[in-house]
């Protein structure tokens, strides 16, 4: 019997370049506080955002992954047709079927690749990427390109106190392909189902068409959901960086999914990081932009040379499920 | 070892301070942590989360929406400590 021939892996991976586009209306608190009976300064004190970035409605979520993807397989130096795989993470694409990825595929030039959406809400980025490092090292793809991507304006509700006010709209994307060296250390992930119902829709569609519920709108509950972001998550934090072999000391930067700035501020507070890491906090002015928020923030770190490629990032996303996944990387 | 009430709210009205500035003795046993205090869901789980490593209690999260005043939250600690 003949022996089956498998993918020829390579040792590493690494993240080669990234890019990102956001919405072009840029919100104001002033403007979203009246529904919810708030104010700029009740937004900003409990949440730290000062702007969001929105899509109008002639820019797509489709419009904002392709132009992040075009920028990040440009910036990689790659031929887009050697892309073998392209993932994208949203829970905003707005058709059931067929895949955003697909038609993102076909847009960017990666005419040929496997290609597929992922929905694990603010933890997608990262799910995407522990599956693009995968899929590298052991053959299955050259290059991946990663997306996360959300239009998250078009499932908010104007008067949603708890997670509305606070979302935007905008892609990252990362091109992921073979390195001479580790430059994505191992993923600590997992999805807490027993909370599946934290975050999520107010209804499904299904209740939506029957005329049982209205249009189905982002919604969580407040108080489980910041003590398992920052109290159950920095855990995963610690577990990554012993994972991946190094201390807080050794980062350059923590860039995590931007949900509330007082989860960042509480997250840097319980894993006792250095001054010397960089903390990301693109949240102020872009918002909660979902599975968007992880490429974005880093995006913006490494454009305003706040961290130096080559250096290590810590880099964790946690959201709806409760979905949550944590890996160092190598800055692109 | 059990912390007797008034260990108990003296110690939370350090962990109150400590979150938001409000000087310890204007936490009264019949404040109420939102309408008296001002303290937002977000500083009142934080303030959660330090009571229960502080007292060694567990304070779930569909309980945390019953602690309304001080006394609330007091007595909940004082008889569910380890």
């Amino acid at each position: 019997m003949k022996q089956l021939k498998e993918s020829a892996p390579v040792a590493h991976s690494r993240i080669y370049a990234l890019g990102a586009a956001r919405g072009s209306n840029i919100v104001t608190n002033d403007e979203i506080a009246g529904p919810i009976d708030s104010s700029d300064e009740w937004i900003r004190q409990r949440t730290g955002v000062i702007t969001r970035v929105r899509a109008p409605e002639n820019q797509s979520l489709m419009d904002l992954a392709v132009e992040a993807s075009k920028e990040a397989i440009e910036a990689s130096g790659i031929d887009p047709a050697e892309i073998g795989a392209v993932i994208l993470a949203t829970i905003s694409f707005p058709y059931q079927t067929p895949s955003g990825a697909s038609l993102l595929s076909e847009l960017v030039g990666a005419h040929s690749a496997a290609a597929y959406d992922i929905s694990a809400a603010c933890a997608g980025y990262c799910y995407g990427i522990a599956q693009a490092d995968a899929m590298v090292r052991s053959g299955l793809a050259k290059y991946v390109l990663v997306v996360g991507a959300e239009k998250l304006s078009d499932f908010l509700s104007p008067t949603d106190r708890t997670i509305s006010f606070l979302l935007g709209d905008g892609a990252g994307a990362a091109i992921v392909g073979p390195s001479d060296h580790p430059g994505i250390a191992q993923t600590v992930w997992g999805a807490d189902g027993a909370n599946w119902d934290k975050v999520g829709m107010t209804d499904s569609i299904l209740d939506f068409r029957d005329g049982k519920a209205q249009w189905p709108t982002l919604v969580q509950e407040g108080q489980p959901v910041f003590r398992w972001a920052v109290w159950e998550m920095s855990k995963v934090a610690k577990q990554a960086l012993e994972a991946a072999g190094i201390e807080a000391s050794d980062l350059s930067a923590l860039v995590t999914h931007q949900a509330n700035m007082r989860i960042i501020d509480e997250f840097v507070k319980q894993l006792a990081l250095p001054e010397s890491v960089v903390v990301a906090r693109d949240i102020a002015e872009t918002g909660n932009t979902s599975a968007a928020s992880i490429p974005l923030a880093m995006h913006r770190l490494l454009k305003e040379n706040q961290v130096q490629p080559g250096g290590y990032a810590l880099q964790i996303g946690f959201g709806a499920g409760l979905a949550f996944a944590a890996q160092v990387v190598e800055l692109p | 070892m059990a912390h007797s009430q008034q260990e108990v709210l003296a110690g939370l009205a350090e962990l109150v301070n400590d979150e938001t500035g409000i000087t310890a003795d204007a936490v009264q046993m019949d404040k109420s942590f939102t309408d008296d205090l001002d303290i937002d869901s977000i500083s009142m789980m934080t303030i959660v989360v330090n009571a229960e490593d502080k007292f060694g209690v567990k304070i779930p999260d569909e309980e945390v929406k019953n602690l309304i005043t001080v006394a609330d939250a007091v007595n909940f600690i004082t008889e569910n400590q380890d």
